[in-house]
């Protein structure tokens, strides 16, 4: 066996500024070729392991570390950041953040750039990567023009240019809608067929990772590691599910059918996966007995009317366009689509930030169109999908109290709204707390109380489980859940298909600017031809009960979805 | 979203932006340095002649910076008036003749001599303008960083002028949502209110305008760091072009103008043409 590219011998690490180390005693050998799932909820410690591998632990985030890393052969404390470029390349979560270039040509060409690459060189080898990862045409494009998967793919294309023999991937699925990071799992595949590297992903969307087999998943919990095993077994046991990551849906309901996944029936891909006929009648009968989950609501009266709705940002394209739909009261909406399908320009033109150039928008019957940014919020509330973007006060009560200051309001009235409004969203403990002391997840539901403290009868909110693991996610999902059980009608634009089937009876989907659906999200998912005009992605229960002989995969999604709410409770 | 963009990067077929950067900035650094050496009107007027000149062979139109010039007009406007309120005897002092057409108040008298100076400062304005206004047009951002680097500017330097270019348009995105969404909040920065309060709202949007650019520089720097920037003294440019025959022809008439330039000026020791003592 030859010698690993990376190797963690009994490493530890703390940052500087914490009290706590972030890593315990970790020992993992990665080989050239490899390809290595780090898996984990948030905090687990695994961007900290990306981070020391790719050298901005210890060169860009000082702090004290124990045992040994070395990083082909080398050990990463004498090497330099810049020397640790040559070997390993990073691709960052934030897709847009890295585009440094002003245009792609010259972004893939940035690190042959620095290493003094002569021109004529540099644009062969530029044109040379860039067909590899199928970006091409696009050479002379600025990053606004792009996609989230082009920008992921130049990104990819600016590290290949250096011939690592390590390439790096944090969180590559988090700011891509479902099919784009489908796509992103072949092209790493792709990719690594042909310069033979080592791939690390990080990334805690486990079942989107694993549509393209992975040699080892090394989970991590609390900065240490508690699994380093070939899929097939970490799939098998609990321990997924046990340290917060969602284990792939057709697995969950195998599980709840009875069947007993072995190793032997190679479960880490839904169409790799081999049933007996046996098992396909206990997920059958299974299917049978259960209830198919309720989804039509009764008819409530309608709160929300958008007519024949039109708006482009310029003259002559039409960004929206011919949009008709209706929202009642109590429900709990997902609006879903391709990134640019203008679902945040639907959102935007609700709340007024936009006018439409034809169309009404109605609330309980009355147009909107002479309302102000102001007097839409009062029943319309926005709430944007990074919460560091809302937040404009150091205190929460402060900043849940801001939206009341410009009414009419006493201060004593105030005072009990922004309690009240606490107390609903779980707030009430840290009232008197800055807002700096919070996890992410806890910011986002600052900014929906401080919103929510005006008392809107429609709650907008802008892919409100973006970057969150599992535990957070549900957190936040039932947070919302509650909210509309109390009356609060939701709507919520995302591009999380579990989200979507899970937590809402109703999708309206979009693509390039028109609806292309409006119906239930179980049907959405199960239907080929609008999974694939709005870039979303087919869920593996589709596949397995096409595979179990199921005739109507869209009753075995819904039945699943109410024996999950209803184990749930 | 609105276009905010006052002055940007205007693509055309034409024989100045053919040009490489650095000969542009070359270009337009001697020009300026011409029109700032000398008084002398004659030298003056050729050089504005050599301006319409050269923005007709730009082949960028009029109206396209329509609102850059008409803002420099207004500076200008400004600088003269201020000139004027505070020195309004000095074209008297420099030209050593004095011919007054009126007199307004006090020390405030119109003089030809003055009316003179004032032309002629205002021409040097207007000669240099143009031809910087072309350099920002026709120059391909992504040349600037290189074309700085071209004149022995630090690399360093010159990337940041280019990644101020790449995250303006998306630092400017930020605003527009952060401050729809802090106007649906009641915040306000246009309109009714009061200065004050308006001051204490913007607040509200910079806070977390900051917060989130921050966020970015981090996320940005540390990109460039894994790419190797700043590893080495010199970088080489993807965008650079090569020099070509008519770069050498540009540079070396902008030589030749200064040159002719300071030779005309300084002929009779002198920095100001004196048509008042013939």
């Amino acid at each position: 066996m030859n010698s690993p590219i990376i190797s963690f011998q009994d490493f530890g690490f703390q940052y500087t500024a914490q009290a706590e180390p972030t890593l315990y005693g970790i020992n993992l050998d990665i080989y050239p070729g490899e390809k290595v799932l780090v898996a984990g909820s948030s905090g687990s410690g695994k961007s900290t392991v990306a981070s020391c591998i790719n050298g901005l632990i210890p060169f860009a985030y000082p702090g004290q570390s124990t045992g040994k890393l070395l990083v082909d052969g080398k050990e990463v404390k004498e090497s330099s950041i810049f020397e640790m470029s040559r070997t390993v390349g990073t691709v960052l979560q934030d897709t847009d953040g890295q585009f440094i270039g002003l245009t792609v040509g010259e972004d893939i060409a940035f690190a042959l750039e620095n290493e003094c690459v002569d021109q004529e060189q540099m644009k062969l080898t530029v044109d040379e990567v860039s067909r590899l990862v199928d970006i091409d045409h696009h050479l002379q494009h600025a990053p606004h023009e792009l996609s989230g998967g082009q920008k992921q793919r130049v990104s990819l294309a600016g590290v290949m240019v250096d011939e690592v023999k390590v390439l790096l991937f944090d969180e590559p699925l988090a700011n891509l809608d479902p099919a784009a990071g489908k796509n992103t799992i072949e092209l790493i595949e792709k990719v690594q067929e042909r310069t033979e590297a080592a791939v690390i992903i990080i990334e805690h969307r486990l079942e989107d990772v694993l549509w393209r087999s992975v040699d080892r998943i090394v989970l991590m919990h609390e900065g240490r590691i508690v699994a380093d095993q070939k899929p097939e077994e970490l799939l098998c046991s609990s321990l997924l599910t046990e340290h917060g990551i969602r284990e792939p849906l057709y697995l969950t309901a195998l599980k709840y059918a009875g069947v007993t996944v072995t190793p032997g029936m190679r479960p880490a891909h839904v169409n790799s996966l081999l049933l007996s006929d046996e098992q396909k009648e206990m997920v059958k009968t299974w299917y049978q007995s259960e209830a198919r989950s309720q989804v039509t609501p009764g008819k409530a009266e309608p709160l929300l009317q958008v007519e024949h709705l039109t708006f482009g940002y310029q003259q002559g394209k039409n960004t929206l366009e011919d949009i008709d739909f209706t929202v009642h009261k109590g429900e709990m909406i997902s609006i879903v689509g391709r990134n640019g399908a203008g679902k945040s320009t639907l959102a935007k033109l609700v709340c007024g930030f936009e006018l439409p150039v034809s169309g009404r928008i109605l609330l309980e019957g009355r147009d909107l169109a002479n309302d102000t940014i102001r007097e839409r919020a009062e029943r319309i509330g926005y709430v944007m999908q990074n919460p560091n973007q809302m937040i404009s006060k150091p205190m929460i009560w402060d900043e849940v109290e801001l939206a009341l200051l410009k009414t009419e309001m006493t201060e004593e009235e105030r005072r009990e709204r922004v309690e009240e409004t606490l107390k609903i969203c779980g707030l009430y403990p840290f009232r008197k707390w800055p807002v700096s002391a919070l996890s992410y997840g806890q910011k986002k539901r600052v900014t929906i109380a401080s919103i929510l403290v005006c008392r809107p009868q429609i709650l907008i909110l802008d892919e409100p489980t973006a970057g969150q693991d599992y535990f957070h996610y549900t957190e936040i999902m039932e947070f919302l859940v509650e909210l509309n059980r109390q009356g609060y009608t939701i709507l919520m634009v995302t591009h999380d298909m579990h989200l979507m089937l899970e937590y809402t009876p109703r999708a309206i989907v979009f693509s390039e600017g028109k609806l292309l659906a409006d119906t239930s999200a179980a049907h959405v998912l199960n239907s080929p031809s609008l999974v694939e005009k709005a870039n979303l992605k087919e869920t593996s229960l589709y596949t397995l009960s096409v595979s179990c002989g199921i005739e109507d995969p869209q009753a075995f999604t819904e039945r699943f979805i109410g024996y999950e709410r209803k184990e749930a409770r | 979203m609105a276009k905010v963009a006052i002055m940007s990067y205007i693509r055309r077929k034409s024989l100045v932006h053919e040009l490489t950067g650095t000969t542009k900035l070359v270009f337009f650094l001697l020009w300026s340095v011409a029109a700032m050496v000398t008084y002398d009107t004659r030298v003056l007027l050729c050089m504005l002649a050599g301006s319409y000149a050269i923005f007709k062979i730009s082949k960028v139109r009029f109206r396209e910076v329509r609102f850059v010039l008409g803002l420099a007009a207004v500076f200008l406007l400004m600088n003269n008036l201020f000139v004027y309120l505070f020195s309004p005897e000095y074209g008297v002092g420099l030209y050593g003749s004095r011919t007054v057409l009126l007199t307004i108040a006090g020390p405030y008298t119109i003089t030809l001599e003055q009316l003179f100076y004032h032309f002629n400062m205002t021409m040097k304005v207007v000669c240099v303008v143009p031809v910087a206004l072309l350099f920002i047009a026709c120059t391909d951002p992504s040349e600037f960083a290189a074309s700085l680097a071209g004149i022995g500017v630090s690399y360093r330097i010159g990337y940041s002028v280019s990644l101020a270019l790449r995250y303006i348009p998306d630092v400017q995105r930020d605003f527009t949502n952060i401050s729809q969404a802090q106007q649906a909040r009641g915040i306000e920065l246009s309109g009714k209110d009061k200065f004050w309060t308006r001051i204490k709202n913007s607040a509200a949007i910079l806070l977390p305008l900051v917060l989130s650019s921050l966020n970015r520089i981090e996320t940005v720097s540390n990109a460039m760091e894994l790419r190797g920037f700043g590893k080495k003294a010199k970088r080489t440019w993807y965008v650079q072009r090569k020099f070509q025959k008519k770069d050498w022809i540009a540079m070396g008439l902008a030589v030749a103008i200064i040159a002719l330039d300071l030779l005309i000026t300084f002929w009779d020791g002198s920095r100001y043409y004196n048509p008042f003592i013939g």
